[in-house]
């Protein structure tokens, strides 16, 4: 029972809100939503003692779905410790934002609308990850794009946000065609597309092969492949990630719910669920490292050219997701849980902390426009350290950490631990990010809160401390930012409770189990990430605090890669000249010649251009004078008469 | 001679005839009145009359005279009608002649 409420208490509150918002007016709104979300969090956290700790993992079957021959899919709900993490990290990350949304949107005029997206949002990410089969994980993936799309387009009279959304929606739909050919080579394997009966044949089908124009490629390696697609459009890794910064149109508090802690997760929990699949297939595993590697590095290095504060918060997401990546490419799928869980934390805080400065500087989004404010805003200035110090993984070893500190430790412990080329690879593309992260956190630090004050005078007195409703969340988000590593590390990572903690949500085989590597690697190791880290932060410190030429002097020294990193690889463009441009003209072309000429010109426009041709030269008949339609009918008359009189 | 003279149902008809042949054309050719139109009408009406009682002598039948009355009852009133109309639309349109009535026209 308090499974389905947990997960569809959102979708009741999102009902209210979206159909009924303008009878309860806005603090109605406000007030169900929140309401409804602080239930599910309470009931989330019940669920995750049962489930987590006294281990009663359990599914809960709701309806039958689809039952066409051997296909059966049903509606359920699957409650093991994997979902229970997620179940936190979702409502509590939700919560948060819910509440703080009551104060970042005070001046909004549509608040029913936007809490009742929120909450929609939520429960299509509860549906994801409680899932007891790939159609049904489709179904919460789909509507998560969904929601994603109608909140990116929340201010949808800016072109702008348009534009963001449809892009989003738009490569989004690319990996989503990935995942769905995943799904059905899923099927085509193992007969089935429940969890419960594909993990343990999973084994079974370790040598199966697929017959693809003359070549045998293992059929596990295909169908993973197609799933890690569907995670690359999701969780916006190298190749698929162009939407993601753009999506940044929206709303902060959508940033920070949707494009930092859950939905851009969804990637990584779906390859983590399906872990015992995954294992089976060592060259999709290879890909899925070396993708997450590369994305780690190079969101990494757009990060540290970015102005836009919310702008390098989205790459510094990208990287941090590219960690996850190739930690599941390592077979660390724990560790890779585990940065996600404390990367919710201290993301959604950097967001919402940005977002408090944004609300701040009235709008401004330009880190060149902001700096000497952190006298102003205090508390936003505290808790934005503490999310950069998370990020950043500072903590003395064996003492105290922040959460970064842990799950980015075990993350590079396991992918060095892991012993293979890909690993290491990805070992030390992580530790360069590692570096960048540390640079690009501090630089934004110090550009918005330091130096002189360079935005006008008037956003200058009207700097102010945000409400008590925006700073309780970022407050909650915080104490999770500082506890979450520390508390969480023995749980997930580490060396005897894990398995305890687990139970077999996710499974690895002996020979993959780089986590283990990863508790006996040597020291170095684990403290390289720290040391780039801290080096980093001092490296931003010279460059932005006291010489502040530094940059300018060194971006001129080397023009041409600077030019490459600022505009993003050229991604875009690339993109617009290989897909956009053809698609364009190939629309254009279809649109004009066929549908246009052809199409209406035979049908509808030709029909219609004939009858009022015929029509033109019949009205002429009607000259309007009786006696016309008199003789006509007199002739009429004769000329029936004759036939009578006359027919053979 | 008083065979010759004898008037039978070959000359009703004959009348009648020639009375519709009128009417008939009395509709086609007038350009200027609609009151010709009227008046066209019921000399149709009254050449169809003649036919009627004709037959009905000549039959031995009396339901055709019965007719008769009927038809001339029907035109009376719809003589009252006509005219109604044509009052009505010399008033909304300031004429009544045939020419231009032709609102109808396509």
């Amino acid at each position: 029972m308090a499974v389905i409420a947990a997960i569809f208490l959102p979708l009741l509150a999102a009902f209210i809100a979206g159909f009924f918002g303008r009878r309860i007016g806005d603090l109605g709104s406000q007030l169900v939503t929140c309401g409804a979300m602080v239930v599910a969090l309470v009931l989330s956290v019940i669920l995750f003692i049962d489930v987590a700790v006294n281990g009663h993992a359990t599914v809960v079957p709701l309806a039958n779905w689809v039952a066409s021959g051997d296909f059966h899919v049903d509606w359920a709900l699957r409650v093991d410790t994997l979902t229970a993490v997620m179940l936190i990290v979702v409502n509590g990350v939700s919560t948060m934002v819910h509440i703080y949304s009551v104060g970042y949107m005070s001046h909004d005029p549509d608040k029913p609308r936007f809490m009742s997206y929120l909450s929609l949002f939520t429960f299509m990410m509860l549906m994801l990850v409680t899932s007891d089969n790939l159609v049904q994980m489709f179904f919460g993936w789909e509507g998560v794009g969904v929601a994603s799309y109608l909140l990116i387009n929340f201010w949808f009279e800016k072109k702008s946000a348009n534009d963001a959304s449809m892009k989003a929606f738009l490569v989004n739909r690319v990996g989503d065609f990935g995942f769905a050919l995943g799904i059905f080579s899923i099927f085509i394997i193992f007969g089935s597309v429940e969890f419960g009966t594909i993990f343990p044949a999973a084994a079974g089908k370790a040598h199966a092969t697929f017959n693809f124009l003359g070549w045998h490629v293992s059929a596990l390696d295909c169908a993973c492949l197609l799933l890690f697609v569907g995670a690359m459009g999701k969780s916006a890794q190298l190749g698929l990630h162009t939407w993601l910064p753009d999506a940044m149109e929206g709303p902060t508090p959508v940033s920070a719910l949707i494009h930092a802690a859950t939905m851009v997760t969804a990637g990584v929990f779906m390859l983590a669920r399906m872990s015992p699949v995954f294992e089976y297939a060592p060259a999709a595993l290879a890909v899925v490292t070396v993708l997450g590697a590369l994305t780690a590095f190079v969101a990494a290095t757009i990060g540290m050219t970015q102005f836009d504060i919310k702008r390098v918060i989205a790459y510094s997401t990208m990287s941090q997701l590219g960690y996850m990546f190739f930690a599941i490419g390592v077979s660390a799928y724990q560790a890779a849980i585990f940065h996600l869980m404390t990367h919710a934390f201290f993301k959604a805080l950097l967001f919402l902390g940005a977002g408090s400065v944004i609300h701040a500087m009235s709008g401004e989004q330009d880190m060149r426009k902001m700096g000497g404010i952190a006298r102003l805003i205090p508390f936003t200035y505290a808790v934005m350290w503490i999310g950069n110090l998370a990020l950043a993984g500072v903590g003395i070893p064996g003492v105290y950490g922040f959460a970064g500190f842990y799950s980015k430790d075990i993350v590079l412990e396991a992918a060095y631990g892991s012993g293979t080329a890909v690993g290491h690879f990805a070992y030390w593309l992580g530790i360069a990010a590692a570096f960048m992260t540390a640079f690009y956190s501090w630089r934004l630090l110090i550009m918005t809160f330091h130096g002189k004050p360079r935005a006008s005078k008037e956003v200058m007195d009207h700097v102010h401390e945000s409400p008590l409703v925006m700073t309780g969340p970022l407050t909650v988000l915080a104490i999770g930012a500082l506890v979450a590593g520390i508390g969480g590390y023995e749980w997930f990572v580490g060396h005897a409770a894990r398995a305890e903690f687990w139970r077999g949500a996710i499974q690895v085989l002996h020979a993959h189990d780089s986590i283990h590597a990863a508790h006996e690697g040597p020291e170095w190791v684990g403290l390289l990430p720290l040391l780039v880290g801290l080096a980093g932060i001092a490296l931003a410190y010279v460059c932005y605090m006291v010489a502040p030429g530094i940059p300018a002097t060194f971006t001129k020294i080397v023009k041409p890669l600077h030019v490459l990193v600022f505009n993003k690889y050229f991604f875009d463009q690339i993109y617009d000249v290989v897909f956009v441009k053809p698609a364009q003209v190939l629309g254009f072309g279809l649109w004009k010649a066929g549908d246009g000429a052809i199409i209406d010109g035979l049908g509808p426009d030709g029909v219609a251009k004939t009858t009022r041709g015929v029509a033109a030269g019949v009205s002429r008949l009607q000259s309007g004078y009786v006696y016309h339609y008199a003789f006509a009918m007199v002739i009429g008359v004769v000329a029936l008469v004759g036939w009578f009189y006359f027919k053979p | 001679m008083e065979n010759m003279m004898d008037i039978g149902l070959g000359h009703y008809l004959s009348v009648a005839a020639i009375l519709f042949i009128l009417g008939v054309f009395g509709i086609f050719l007038n350009r200027r009145n609609v009151i010709i139109i009227l008046m066209s009408i019921e000399l149709i009406l009254l050449a169809v009359n003649i036919n009627l009682v004709a037959f009905s002598v000549f039959l031995h039948d009396l339901v055709g005279q019965v007719f008769a009355l009927f038809i001339l009852t029907v035109a009376a009133a719809e003589a009252a009608i006509g005219l109604a109309i044509l009052v009505i639309y010399f008033r909304n349109r300031g004429s009544i002649a045939v020419e231009d009535i032709n609102l109808m026209k396509g």
